[in-house]
């Protein structure tokens, strides 16, 4: 008799597990099928200067953040100051993807809100962008010491994110012997 | 006479004609792979549209992708790869079966036999139920018994 009651009760209970659950999912973040492989082999002229090239294999031999951002991203503007933050701590070195922006625009961007960049890649037909996987601006990558994938970000980073996820797997990744 | 009709057919027209750009193929083989490959492929931006529906950029982007591959004499299976191997499985609409996907393979024909399962249970119980009425043949031959001795 109890049963007639405690099993609609159960169900209800699981459903509403499942919803909330499913409430604090966020259906912008897609897994990438790149992590834990090699970085996307690219080369690309270099934003500031176009003789200069920069490319995947500037990316092995530290822990590095890739960074994808165009002038015209608002969210990139938004996550802007937090980078320029950490480019003055010098955690980490950061390098850019300039996405599918202008020379001139990435160029006055830089100039007018501060280069937390090493160097910017200039992506202008957002193909490397494509080959790695990249579907919204800005999107950060954090890339071992060999070159390997480790995380991506999607969305600006925040204090919240880099205190909770980022900063701690930097450390560990800083602190991976490599061998061979 | 005509300028009543001439903007509802302008109306009707306009509706028909796709939101994104026409791309033509040579080869009608080809055009039909494309076509029916960007209705199948989930738009990242708009992720409640397909490649074909989506005005985003990125759509546009990888659409020329897919029509490249395709115009390159590639099949329909090779474009999905391309995409799979950037996006994940997000892409599709029809996700492959694996055992990550098991349960949203399977779970509707779980909850299905859990069902059926559940309903044959009640009526089991319900025709045992009526049945516990009746009298079993040893308790019928014991009824008989008492009754003859209080008669005699």
């Amino acid at each position: 008799m109890r049963m007639r009651f405690l099993l609609p009760l159960g169900i209800f209970l699981i459903l509403v597990v499942f919803l909330g659950i499913g409430l604090r999912l966020d259906p912008r973040e897609v897994p990438s099928p790149f992590i834990g492989k090699p970085a996307p082999v690219f080369s690309l002229p270099q934003v500031a200067d176009p003789s200069q090239t920069f490319g995947s294999t500037n990316l092995k031999g530290q822990v590095s953040l890739f960074n994808v951002w165009a002038s015209w991203c608002v969210s990139c503007r938004e996550e802007h100051p937090f980078l320029m933050e950490l480019a003055k701590a010098k955690l980490v070195p950061i390098y850019g993807l300039n996405y599918k922006d202008e020379r001139d625009a990435a160029l006055g961007w830089l100039q007018q809100f501060g280069n937390p960049y090493l160097t910017s890649a200039f992506d202008a037909d957002g193909r490397v962008g494509i080959n790695w996987g990249v579907y919204g601006v800005p999107e950060t990558f954090v890339i071992d010491k060999l070159g390997v994938i480790r995380h991506k970000q999607t969305g600006p980073i925040t204090q919240q994110v880099w205190m909770e996820t980022l900063f701690p797997l930097i450390q560990k990744l800083q602190a991976e012997e490599v061998g061979a | 006479m005509m300028k009543r009709i001439a903007f509802p057919l302008l109306l009707a027209l306009t509706s028909a004609l796709p939101a994104t750009e026409i791309r033509e193929f040579q080869d009608p083989a080809k055009q039909a792979t494309y076509e029916t490959l960007i209705k199948d492929l989930r738009c990242l931006v708009c992720q409640n549209q397909s490649l074909a529906d989506s005005d985003a950029d990125l759509a546009k982007d990888l659409r020329t992708e897919v029509y490249n591959i395709i115009q390159e004499g590639k099949n329909g299976e090779e474009a999905v790869k391309f995409l799979t191997d950037r996006y994940g499985d997000f892409v599709l609409y029809r996700p492959p079966v694996k055992p990550i996907t098991y349960l949203l393979w399977l779970g509707p024909f779980a909850a299905l036999l859990g069902g059926g399962w559940f309903l044959w249970q009640q009526a089991r119980r319900r025709s045992v139920g009526s049945r516990a009425d009746e009298l079993t043949a040893e308790e019928r031959q014991r009824l008989e018994r008492l009754k003859a001795k209080i008669e005699g």
